[in-house]
């Protein structure tokens, strides 16, 4: 019997595919309207800041900070169960999207992390894409 | 300003077992409990008019319900949006009984997800189906507790908001469920340990789930399920029991937003509508119905309804405020709430249920006298995407 996998993306869901694609090459992408200059993440087929929206794709730097995080101690997901204890959080990219993740790379998430800190994207591989998790910077 | 008396809730049923040992389907706890708050109400099958679904008996919920009661409904209403569901349908229930279109409102709801062991109150993820938003947040094993305690984390944070504070919710719906015969049979049969009062230390030494939320400030798992009668005045006027007034009502969601503030939630939005509807201000109300999720849920929404500022809920709450016994009030979920009572998944009805039971005389843990109370139902998830429903009630 395989190991239990972390539960992955849809590739074909019609309004975060392009995402998804692009993470295949290691790219965090976001859109922004040139009309309006709303930030959309998640990424969508509409503007939700105007009725005349034009969307253009962006690509983030990667960087963030935490804006929040729990340290999950209980999980009943066959694969999160084997995880614990590990850090979700939400992270403020520094070019205004707000994504949730996990942050790793830390011994003790719990007093190795705080709120405000520094992040970078981490990338992690499989088959069809990439899984932006988030690292102290 | 006047208030408005265009509807009432008359009858009221809570299904006494939070474990039916897989015996029952969520569809007959619906119409047993519907069929004991009709008659709560002096009411029979053939007086409803109007018919309020969550979905929780599956199926096309709007379609199924009336063929399985038995009745022909003018009004269908299948607003679904998690817990909260029942304060939209009292709103919606009152609204269309002002505009004419009905005379009795039937409200039910059924689960059983103690015996189906879902994992709702401490290690599951909410269900739904795919959307967008699911296919970005699945892969971060985001457990609902975490996304609650994600809530508390930047709450304390931002506010300095402590462990100890947010244990007084815990605390206080504990006090609460002791004197609940219903509730302490609720935790024998679900088999807490150790059942009693609590104290502060109790909460803040119980296990930690997801930080900083310990296991002591989670919602139970139950079985369960409940009615609600609503009526208009000539209907309410010849009712077995006193009527219980729907005096304002507010209704909103939000959503993560970049940039946003997590702490807030979608009740800035409802509570200035059913506040201003009912011309009364928090301060005025003796029975808050909060929806008792997660510790944090309490706080966060008693701050939202503007019983005090952003940020100072956590010294309001200090000192035994929200026990019923405290005159400073508002008593707190005065059945023992979803942590210490009821929470089969969407605990919104039980909230409409225990406040008109304050405002009859026949809580458990009555307060004194008292005369207003509000119920705000929470639906979905209140560190992401969730309704806000907010419901005034009065008495005569």
């Amino acid at each position: 019997m395989s190991d239990p996998k972390r539960p992955l993306p849809r590739a074909d869901e019609f309004d975060t595919r392009d995402f998804w694609a692009a993470t295949k090459n290691k790219e965090f992408k976001y859109q922004q309207c040139s009309n309006c200059e709303t930030i959309i993440f998640y990424s969508r087929r509409h503007c939700t800041g105007c009725t005349d929206g034009n969307l253009e794709w962006k690509t983030a730097t990667g960087k963030g900070t935490i804006y929040t995080f729990s340290v999950v101690r209980q999980s009943y997901h066959p694969f999160f169960r084997n995880q614990v204890p590990y850090a979700v959080a939400w992270i403020d990219m520094d070019e205004g999207p707000r994504i949730l993740s996990n942050v790793v790379g830390v011994t003790d998430p719990l007093n190795d992390l705080k709120i405000g800190q520094a992040v970078t994207v981490e990338w992690e591989e499989h088959e069809d894409l990439c899984i932006p998790l988030f690292k102290p910077a | 300003m006047s208030q408005k008396r265009d509807a009432a809730i008359v009858g009221i049923h809570e299904y006494p077992s939070r474990d039916v040992e897989g015996e029952i389907s969520p569809l007959q706890i619906k119409a047993e409990s519907a069929a004991k708050a009709l008659s709560d109400a002096g009411l029979n099958w053939s007086d409803v008019d109007a018919i309020y679904d969550a979905g929780d008996g599956g199926g096309m919920s709007g379609l199924n319900i009336a063929e399985y009661f038995g009745l022909n409904p003018n009004v269908i209403d299948t607003t679904g949006v998690g817990g909260s569901s029942y304060e939209f349908h009292a709103a919606h229930a009152k609204r269309d009984i002002a505009a004419g279109k009905a005379k009795v409102a039937l409200l039910t709801y059924g689960s059983t997800a103690h015996s189906n062991a879902r994992a709702i109150g401490v290690g599951g993820r909410g269900g739904g189906s795919m959307h967008p938003a699911e296919n970005m947040d699945a892969f971060a094993g985001m457990t609902l507790i975490a996304n609650y305690a994600m809530v508390a984390h930047r709450h304390m944070h931002q506010y300095g908001t402590t462990s100890e504070q947010l244990a007084e919710i815990s605390v206080a719906t504990r006090y609460h469920a002791m004197r609940n015969p219903e509730a302490v049979q609720a935790m024998e049969d679900l088999e807490f340990l150790d059942i009693r009062e609590t104290s502060i230390s109790d909460v803040i030494n119980s296990r930690m789930i997801a930080d900083p939320l310990h296991l002591l400030e989670c919602c139970m798992i139950s079985d369960g399920g409940g009615a609600v009668v609503i009526a208009s005045p000539e209907v309410a006027r010849d009712c077995r029991k006193p009527p219980v007034w729907i005096l304002g009502s507010g209704e909103a969601t939000k959503y993560p937003k970049n940039g946003g503030d997590i702490t807030s939630s979608a009740a800035v939005q409802s509570a200035p509508q059913a506040f201003g509807e009912a011309g009364i201000t928090p301060g005025e109300i003796d029975i808050a119905m909060i929806y008792d999720s997660f510790s944090i849920t309490v706080l966060a929404l008693l701050e939202d309804l503007g019983f005090c500022k952003k940020g100072e809920g956590g010294a309001w709450v200090s000192g035994g405020r929200l026990r019923f016994d405290n005159p400073n009030g508002p008593a707190l979920n005065t059945d023992g709430g979803g942590l210490s009572s009821n929470h089969p998944g969407m605990r919104g009805i039980f909230l409409l249920i225990e406040a008109a039971r304050q405002l009859r005389g026949e809580s458990t843990s009555q307060v004194k006298d008292a005369r207003l109370a509000v119920a705000h139902g929470n639906g979905g998830m209140l560190g992401s995407r969730h309704s806000a429903g907010t419901i005034i009630l009065g008495r005569d």
